[in-house]
């Protein structure tokens, strides 16, 4: 078994967390009498993880360079207020209210200011020299005092209604015909990848997978992929939004037309947009590889020429940005902004990132591994939930699997890592 | 002198370099020299300066005072990169690679190949990693695994081979054989000698006469953060050797051939009497 997933070069970790992962839903489908495994749940799991997730695939880099950042929840928190208050009191004042700009408007000037808050902090870190630890931990009380005193505490609400769309919900979707356009374009994409990689290196004459195993590999991801959009598509609209919906659009109400499926929701969108980015930017760009270097051997990459100091200050803004992307989301979805908004959230990222297989000791990390283990994290939450287990359980529980899973991780890698491999 | 080195104009030559420590003159008004395809060694026991010197020449410190002069110019070596700029390369004593990195992500550092989008080229960098590792090692196989899965050789050859890659001129090795059994000592030492036909100056640091003696045309003896002097290898024997690296003072047969800089006999006297 394991050679034969090393002639496919698959990451043993990522075999090993989507088994967790796999037991964790078959087990909670069993206890919830089949309710945990349907369109609905698993629609609403990937709306729930997307805040978090996104936020984790920063983490992985800052992590990566043996950083750490606590101010992530509460940076959340302060650019939700700010955007809320952009697109509900600033803009308006220029433009009518839900004019198709208002969101985007308010998205930019949220990025702006959350890389400006990163880079803050990526300053204090990389030229001020003070750990990253202390900087973040002053951080969240100073940025979620800040976020009280956007409004002095009032919630932010109604939103405009475009910019609520990014939070995913009934219309926050692309729709059936769209969901697998995106599935077909992502297939493509991955059957081109993969043969772009191997026509490279036997072009060089490298040695290269076996024939087979490239072809599984390649079906297996596009086997995912085609998957996920079914079950996303399987989930109808309930009939009243769908009879809304026909009547708007002035079709006759009928059964059949009444099977509208939700698709694939935007903030799940918005998090493969961000990892496909984040992923192509660690494994081909010099900003990803100086990342890795510099958690590998900080001096050794001060000694290559790398400026680490400045490569620390971006790597904090892109943190910034990606806070920002996911205040969007987590305020879109609860179609309002409040000041304690991402309360916690800094953990969440953080155990999803370790459970995802990163060092803390910097140097190692993936984003899929993060995305999985937010997705590992959301599933005991909601899983939990969903059997009626106390929230002060759940927490216990949830404490209790992320040191299982960085133990196990430890030990399994240990255990079976080939050290001459 | 009659040195027919000196005909040429030395690569690099450091003039009275001074450095402290929080009080502690780590270098004390130390030159030295080094002309193309010419193997110098710096010995001296741990503490006596010689690495502190070679970290200013390649830019990890800064001289307190003092000039470094490459190509009969003076220079300005702030910083890695500047060291970079006039063709000095390092390879350092610690094996500064990045562990989780594998041989050609770490050849190349700072220097990828990219591709016409800017993307990063693995395929070309790999290409030419295995080249260049082939020619010092025809052994090396593990090009996709992290370093730290490399024996202490093979990471020696990913270090010597990230220097070559890049055209150095004048090539700094810290303890370069420490890390190496005899057999990859060896190979270091035929990959010396084909370096210097190439007409590249190197500097070889140790605090251990026997791994550089052979190689080395001139030696330059530091103690307590002086030079104690410099000689051509072919002038003393090991004894005279380890008298300067011990007793910080020139054998007495030699006291014409102290080089420039380098503190008389009496005067190094005085600093181990202080002791």
């Amino acid at each position: 078994m394991s050679r034969l997933l090393s002639k496919m070069e698959v990451d043993r970790r990522l075999v090993g967390l989507a088994v967790v992962l796999l037991i964790i839903w078959v087990g909670f489908d069993i206890a919830s009498g089949g309710r945990f495994i349907t369109p609905r749940n698993i629609f609403n799991l990937s709306v729930q993880t997307a805040s978090v997730a996104v936020m984790a695939c920063g983490m992985v880099l800052i992590i990566v360079t043996r950083h750490i950042d606590l101010s992530v929840g509460a940076v959340l928190g302060v650019l939700a207020m700010i955007m809320g208050v952009v697109q509900t009191d600033f803009l308006p004042q220029f433009l009518d209210y839900n004019h198709p700009l208002t969101w985007v408007l308010t998205l930019l000037v949220g990025i702006v200011v959350g890389a400006l808050i990163g880079s803050i902090q990526g300053v204090a870190v990389g030229y001020l020299g003070v750990p990253a630890f202390i900087v973040t931990l002053g951080g969240l009380l100073v940025w979620r005092g800040s976020a009280w005193w956007v409004t002095q505490g009032r919630t932010v609400a109604p939103l405009d209604q475009n910019y609520i769309l990014l939070g995913g919900g009934i219309e926050g979707t692309i729709g059936a015909t769209w969901s697998w356009i995106v599935a077909l374009i992502g297939i493509l994409a991955i059957i081109y990848a993969a043969i772009m990689e191997r026509r490279r290196r036997l072009s060089f004459e490298f040695p290269v997978k076996p024939i087979w195993a490239e072809y599984t590999n390649t079906i297996i991801k596009a086997g995912l992929v085609l998957i996920v959009v079914a079950t996303l598509n399987a989930y109808h609209l309930p009939t009243r939004a769908a009879e809304r919906l026909l009547e708007n659009k002035g079709i006759p109400v009928t059964p059949e037309n009444l099977e509208i499926a939700h698709g694939i929701p935007i903030p799940l969108l918005i998090v493969a947009l961000v990892a496909i980015i984040l992923t192509i930017a660690v494994k081909r760009s010099r900003f990803g590889r100086y990342v890795f270097a510099i958690g590998g051997n900080p001096q050794a990459a001060e000694l290559a020429g790398i400026n680490v100091k400045r490569m620390t200050v971006a790597v904090f803004a892109l943190m910034g940005v990606l806070c920002a992307i996911s205040a969007a989301i987590s305020s879109a979805r609860l179609q309002s902004a409040g000041n304690d908004l991402g309360t916690l959230d800094e953990l969440r990222v953080i155990a999803a990132v370790v459970i995802g297989g990163t060092s803390l000791a910097g140097g190692l990390g993936t984003i899929y591994g993060a995305l999985i283990g937010a997705l590992v994290m959301q599933s005991l939450q909601s899983g939990m939930a969903l059997l009626g287990v106390d929230t002060s359980l759940q927490s216990i529980v949830i404490g209790l699997v992320l040191v299982v899973a960085v133990f196990s991780d430890k030990y399994f890698h240990r255990r079976y890592s080939d050290p001459t491999a | 002198m009659t040195d027919p080195n000196m005909t040429k104009d030395p690569l690099v030559e450091m003039q009275d370099i001074h450095i402290s420590f929080g009080g502690v003159k780590a270098v004390d008004g130390v030159s030295i020299d080094l002309y193309p395809g010419e193997v110098v060694g710096v010995l001296g026991h741990n503490g006596a300066g010689k690495s502190t010197l070679i970290k200013i020449l390649s830019g990890a410190y800064q001289a307190d005072t003092g000039k470094i002069i490459v190509d009969g110019k003076e220079a300005k070596i702030e910083n890695a990169r500047d060291a970079r700029d006039n063709n000095i390369e390092t390879i350092y004593q610690n094996l500064a690679l990045a562990d989780n990195l594998d041989a050609a992500q770490n050849l190349f550092l700072g220097r990828e190949i990219t591709d016409k989008f800017g993307f990063l080229d693995d395929a070309a960098m790999e290409h030419k990693a295995r080249e260049v590792l082939h020619r010092l090692n025809p052994n090396f196989k593990k090009f996709t695994s992290p370093v730290s899965a490399l024996s202490g050789g093979q990471r020696q050859s990913v270090a010597i081979a990230r220097a070559l890659l890049f055209e150095a001129r004048v090539l700094i090795m810290d303890e370069p054989c420490a890390a190496l059994g005899v057999h990859e000592t060896k190979m270091v030492g035929e990959l010396i000698d084909q370096l210097k036909r190439d007409g590249l100056g190197i500097l070889l640091i140790s605090h251990d006469l026997h791994d550089v003696f052979d190689l080395s045309d001139r030696l330059h003896v530091m103690k307590n953060g002086k030079l104690v002097g410099s000689v051509r290898t072919e002038d003393v024997t090991h004894d005279d050797v380890l008298g300067m690296i011990i007793l910080g003072k020139m054998p007495e047969h030699l006291l014409h051939l102290a080089g420039p800089g380098a503190t008389n006999a009496t005067g190094a006297v005085n600093g181990t009497t202080h002791r």
